[in-house]
């Protein structure tokens, strides 16, 4: 399979304080990756450098590459609308805008300018189908987002990130604040989304990253422990912290 | 001892909060009583709609139709120019300026709202009106219809009162858009909006509430303002047009309370009924906005 992110050497400061030491990762594309570790170990942090959402946070400094699709998305001539717009965030608390359900999923469209009713109405419904929940909304299109339970907020954000025709999804802590049912139909939406996305989801819970995930990355303290297929880091991982983590021994 | 100490505490501080329902309370009653007989003295078509004020003739007329629409009019008017203003410089302080600038505007800002109103009007005295009295010049000139003012006008009560309205609605804008949680912030930019379509798209509307809150407010304001506008205003009751003297059912009240009597003085106590009718229905207005926003939250 190839890979759709590369990363070389990346470091990545907070002010004075290193939180990503030389990170190597590649990718591949239409898999799901899932980063692993203990809080305050730079797996979110690293997650948003992919779409730089870290440009937000006035101390922060990055150096190294990474490139997606073969283009550097840290190069000075990098559109972050268009890279934001090919990858895709959810994030660990369902955040949907205060208004309605078909507004929410038509909000990105909209922004990179889409106005025929027609076509959003298409989007609308394909994202909302993409992330099994058109069929609980398609009634209540018009009332508010805000109205629904966690679990499917968090499928509409699921929903709203597609509606951009993203490729690759990042997805941060996606069910951390859902119950295990909900957890269980976003992890189920997963599968079925690899086949058309790649898909990048940061877990506190290793059995998630264990059921869901084709490569896992373990992180410590900023420093990429061990990256390899999931399978085999869950039977025979190379790195005794790795063993001790996964076998809950820390963390 | 104790349970004796906590019954008189309670016994207090319920005394305290029962002073602001006794006023509020009698104040309604007050203007009630002070202000209908009148309404039915003169009849309420002709004071309400009536054009001619003539209140010290042999023949006098009591019609306010004029002040009302003054006083709305102008609110509506100080309201259209001060609420963009007041939202975009809301959005630049919260979304745009750096830190430093921030700190300079914000202060400036709270200074606004302390100003006493009378230092508006004498601003507004010697800087506003001698500029439209050149321009009043200049449009009616050769006009042998238009009564000139001075630069005395309707105008300069909108211009006047839209700045006095500003720290209201910034105030408040500020705090609205700062409630808003920046995760619909992140969410948006993720989504690979630019930041002012962040703004106007999807941070403004969750403010909505807060801001509409603001806007409410200056409403209040503005129509409850006296001093600055009776200074700037002219004072003739008169059709309220940019370049006419006018008066308001705040400035009315200033300007002749103090020498009027009998049934005059009953009339001007229907002016202030009617003021105070607006007032409450501006504030009630409030509440339910304020509802509305808490049932989103």
């Amino acid at each position: 399979m190839e890979n759709i992110i590369e990363v070389r050497n990346l470091n990545l400061y907070y002010g004075d304080h290193q939180a990503l030491k030389n990170i190597n990762m590649d990718i591949k594309k239409n898999s799901i990756t899932a980063f692993i570790g203990p809080s305050g170990c730079g797996k979110s942090t690293f997650l948003r450098t992919l779409n730089r959402m870290n440009d937000l946070i006035d101390s922060v400094r990055i150096e190294g590459s990474i490139k997606i699709d073969g283009k550097e998305i840290y190069d000075k001539n990098t559109d972050t609308i268009s890279l934001r717009k090919k990858v895709g965030m959810v994030f660990q608390q369902p955040n949907p805008f205060p208004m309605s359900i078909y507004d929410n999923i038509a909000y990105g469209p909209r922004v990179h300018g889409i106005k025929d009713k027609k076509t959003l109405d298409k989007i609308v419904e394909d994202s909302l189908k993409q992330a099994a929940i058109y069929d609980e909304v398609k009634d209540v299109l018009k009332k508010s987002a805000l109205g629904l339970s966690g679990g499917q907020q968090q499928r509409i954000c699921i929903a709203r990130a597609l509606a951009v025709q993203p490729e690759i999804l990042l997805m941060d802590e996606p069910t951390s604040a859902l119950d295990p049912i909900s957890t269980l139909k976003i992890e189920e939406l997963m599968e079925q989304l690899k086949q058309k996305y790649t898909v990048v989801v940061v877990t506190h819970n290793m059995q998630q990253a264990a059921r869901v995930s084709d490569d896992t990355a373990f992180f410590l303290v900023g420093d990429l422990v061990e990256f390899g297929s999931t399978k085999q880091m869950f039977s025979y991982p190379k790195d005794k912290r790795t063993e001790d983590y996964i076998t809950g021994r820390f963390g | 001892m104790i349970s004796h100490k906590e019954r008189l505490a309670k016994g207090i501080v319920t005394g305290c909060a029962s002073v602001a329902i006794f006023a509020i309370c009698s104040i309604t009653i007050y203007m009630i009583l002070k202000g209908v007989p009148a309404l039915f003295k003169v009849g309420p078509l002709e004071l309400l709609f009536g054009t001619v004020w003539r209140p010290t003739g042999s023949n006098p007329s009591y019609g306010i139709l004029y002040i009302i629409l003054s006083s709305l009019l102008a609110t509506l008017c100080s309201v259209g120019i001060g609420v963009p203003i007041g939202v975009m410089s809301a959005v630049f302080l919260t979304e745009i300026a750096n830190k430093k600038l921030a700190s300079i505007v914000s202060p400036a800002v709270e200074l606004l709202a302390a100003i006493p109103s009378v230092i508006y009007g004498l601003l507004g005295m010697m800087i506003l009106n001698p500029v439209l009295f050149k321009l009043e010049k200049w449009i009616f000139s050769g006009s042998s219809t238009h009564q000139f003012t001075g630069g005395a006008n309707m105008l300069a009560a909108i211009i006047v009162l839209a700045i006095m309205i500003l720290p209201t609605v910034i105030n408040m804008s500020v705090s609205a858009i700062r409630a808003v949680p920046s995760s619909l912030k992140q969410a948006s930019l993720a989504l690979g909006a630019t930041k002012m379509q962040t703004i106007f798209k999807a941070i403004l509307p969750a403010a909505k509430s807060g801001i509409v809150a603001g806007i409410v407010l200056g409403i209040g304001r503005a129509i409850g303002e006296a001093m600055a506008i009776n200074m700037v205003s002219g004072g003739s009751v008169n059709i309220p047009l940019p370049f006419n003297s006018v008066r308001f059912l705040t400035t009315q009240l200033v300007s002749e309370m103090s020498y009027s009597q009998g049934l005059h003085r009953e009339v001007l106590f229907t002016v202030g009924l009617v003021l105070y009718i607006f007032i409450m229905i501006i504030n009630f207005v409030l509440l339910k906005v304020k509802k509305k926003g808490e049932l989103h939250a």
